[in-house]
């Protein structure tokens, strides 16, 4: 056990992984950065360094940057993934989703359905998602409810380095496509995270924090903020429960609504776009199967519906905030259910 | 690869097969009891089959809408198929994929493939794993005019080249992408994509069963021993619609009877073969009837099979969720 931080973890989750499981190669641009070029190689090691020095250990055989082509390796990777290696995709930013949706969401995704179960896909595509870099419109999205909407997918969103790791881990070994989704802002946070591999398991939400009054379930780096407003709303005297789902494809719906019952309050918080998010469908989960239990209306801590902007002062007033999620909890805390 | 009686005996059996199993699909789509859309591969028999006879069971493909051919050619059971088509439980995809996603993974067969230009960054991988994994494997796409000019089609030239994939590019140039002529709104040529992806091409003749398999052959052994991808651009053309129903008004007036009769390659096969004196009539009108029986039984047991249970709409999306 040591002090390791996001980047770090997800670096140490893919080198045990190769080294376990020869079938287990890396592709994406610039995850070596370099190839034929006269200078450095594994000059990048990823755009912001995440796998940097895995070159060194395991060769351009296993870690193969790709031509900026994404429609060709990451089909090529859903390819690779059915006839028999586990491929591990970088998509960059998530962003340019855009420009290979197909070859997941048609391709990889449905394989295992439409080839009547004869099809094993094990495609884990990492790609970085969401705000805080002053990157604006096209390098910043939360775009993990359009995942969450493909049935053949799981989609993975780890809130911390010890997360990171475990989650890294088990979406390599798991033998369905896995987006496996990191926020850019996180990859220096640092925590204590074991040196040998483990695994987290998906479909099962971690609580952070247990309280009476309020369920807070957050997604993503939501998670940390959720914590920080918990920490601050437990000196005025209200308790809050922070449930971090881990994945929001398997949902860990058993333990949301759990908590919902319990505390009788919730708010969601996602970083993603407000229209059909992971916070709308969790508050349709809770409205169908906890209308009794809720003696507040839910609330739900998003962005605006609007593209992420690029000023520094538009960006920060767009991402979700600690004070806002504290403002949202002393809502439902004031709110009560009109009387039938 | 010089064939022996027993080969030309197999590839004219495959074609044959085909044939029959998409002139009956013809016959029997137009009663109703098909559900969805359907391609119908008739006239390019040669193709398929003279590609299809250099592969292995761990070689991989990857077809199109058009895909029923590749999947006989590739050695998929027919009876599963046409189970499939049926949309019945004992299907190869147990009633869940249909026509257009007709696969198996066990022949090596990648589906079918309901996205034109779905399949050639699959290829690129499945080549790759054949690489990584030192299995001498190859893998191909075969793709229409249509999907030559697809960005996935041009990506995966560029990543086969890149990475020298033991992969081959086989356009089917059929004439038209859906209605539309290939003369129209193909620019350039694909022997010239092919040169800009610094790759050989072959153009060839493909009612013509044994220049597919020369050229196909050539293309295979260089992939196999390394020496990277290829394209094969075969000029052929299909008998029926873009899909079942098309009335195909965009066509020439009598153009699929001239092709019928000058060019089908099923009858050129059996020309060949016959004035070679390497087979008589009377061989090859067994295996004509043979697989009439096979067809007739397959479309027979399918119409009486049983659907899948409505419990199934819920299995196979996931190894584990």
């Amino acid at each position: 056990m040591s002090k390791k931080s996001y980047r770090q973890a997800i670096n140490e989750a893919l080198r045990q992984e190769m080294r376990r499981d020869p079938t287990v190669i890396i592709m994406g641009e610039d995850v070596a950065g370099g190839a034929g070029a006269p200078g450095e190689q594994d000059a990048w090691g990823g755009v912001l360094g995440v796998t940097k020095g895995l070159l060194a250990e395991f060769g351009r055989d296993r870690i193969l940057d790709t031509p900026l082509s994404e429609s060709a390796y990451i089909g090529a990777a859903a390819g690779a993934a059915a006839t028999g290696l586990r491929p591990v995709a970088e998509l960059m930013f998530v962003d340019f989703l855009g420009v290979c949706f197909d070859q997941i969401f048609n391709q990889a995704a449905k394989f295992r359905y439409m080839f009547g179960g004869k099809a094993r896909t094990p495609l884990v595509i990492r790609a970085m998602y969401g705000a805080g870099f002053r990157a604006a419109s096209q390098h910043s999205q939360s775009l993990y409810p359009i995942f969450t909407h493909i049935p053949g997918l799981k989609v993975v969103i780890p809130s911390s380095a010890y997360e990171a790791k475990g989650l890294l881990i088990q979406s390599i070994r798991d033998d369905d496509p896995v987006i496996f989704l990191e926020h850019k802002v996180l990859y220096d946070t640092e925590e204590e995270v074991p040196d040998e591999a483990y695994t987290i398991p998906f479909g099962e939400a971690n609580l952070t924090r247990e309280g009476r009054d309020v369920t807070i379930v957050a997604i993503g780096r939501m998670v940390g903020l959720a914590n920080e407003a918990a920490d601050r709303l437990a000196k005025q005297g209200i308790s809050c429960t922070v449930l971090d789902p881990r994945t929001t494809s398997p949902l860990d719906t058993a333990t949301i609504l759990e908590c919902v019952e319990e505390t009788g309050r919730l708010v969601i918080v996602d970083e993603a776009s407000p229209r059909c998010n992971i916070a709308t469908d969790i508050s349709a989960l809770v409205a169908q199967e906890a209308f009794g239990a809720l003696k507040a209306p839910i609330r739900m801590v998003c962005p605006p519906h609007v593209p992420v902007p690029f000023a520094p002062n538009l960006e920060d007033a767009y991402v979700p905030s600690a004070a806002r999620i504290e403002a949202a909890v002393q809502s439902v805390m004031v709110a009560q259910k009109k009387a039938a | 690869m010089q064939m022996n009686r027993e080969d030309l005996l197999r590839a004219y059996r495959t074609m044959r097969t085909i044939r029959d199993f998409e002139e009956r699909l013809h016959v029997e789509f137009a009663t109703g009891e098909i559900p969805g859309f359907v391609h119908l591969y008739a006239g390019e028999e040669a193709s398929a089959t003279g590609v299809c006879t250099h592969l292995r069971d761990d070689d991989f493909i990857a077809s199109t809408h058009r895909g029923h051919g590749h999947c006989i050619a590739k050695g998929v059971e027919v009876q599963g198929m046409m189970h499939e088509i049926y949309g019945r439980r004992d299907g190869v995809c147990g009633g869940k994929g249909g026509s257009m996603h007709i696969a198996d993974l066990s022949k090596g067969m990648l589906g079918a493939n309901g996205i034109v230009g779905g399949g050639p960054p699959l290829i690129c991988g499945a080549a790759l794993s054949a690489k990584i994994r030192k299995t001498g494997g190859v893998a191909i796409a075969f793709l229409g005019d249509g999907a030559s000019n697809q960005g996935t089609t041009l990506e995966s030239l560029n990543l086969a080249s890149v990475w020298a994939l033991p992969a081959i590019f086989v356009v089917e140039d059929n004439g038209y992408a859906e209605a539309t002529s290939s003369s129209y709104s193909v620019a350039g040529s694909q022997a010239a994509r092919a040169a800009g992806f610094g790759m050989p091409c072959t153009e060839v003749d493909g009612f013509d069963f044994f220049a597919v398999h020369e050229a196909a052959g050539a293309a295979i052994d260089r992939a196999r021993q390394g020496g990277g991808p290829t394209m094969l651009h075969v000029k052929l053309a299909r008998y029926y619609g873009h899909f079942e129903g098309d009335a195909t008004t965009y066509r020439a007036p009598g153009e699929v009877d001239r092709l019928r009769a000058e060019k089908d390659c099923l009858n050129r096969f059996r020309a060949r073969v016959t004035e070679a004196a390497l087979m008589d009539g009377v061989e090859l009108d067994a295996v004509d009837q043979a697989v009439a029986d096979e067809i007739e039984v397959a479309v027979r047991n399918a119409k009486a099979a049983v659907m899948p249970a409505e419990a199934d709409l819920l299995t196979d999306v996931y190894v584990q969720y």
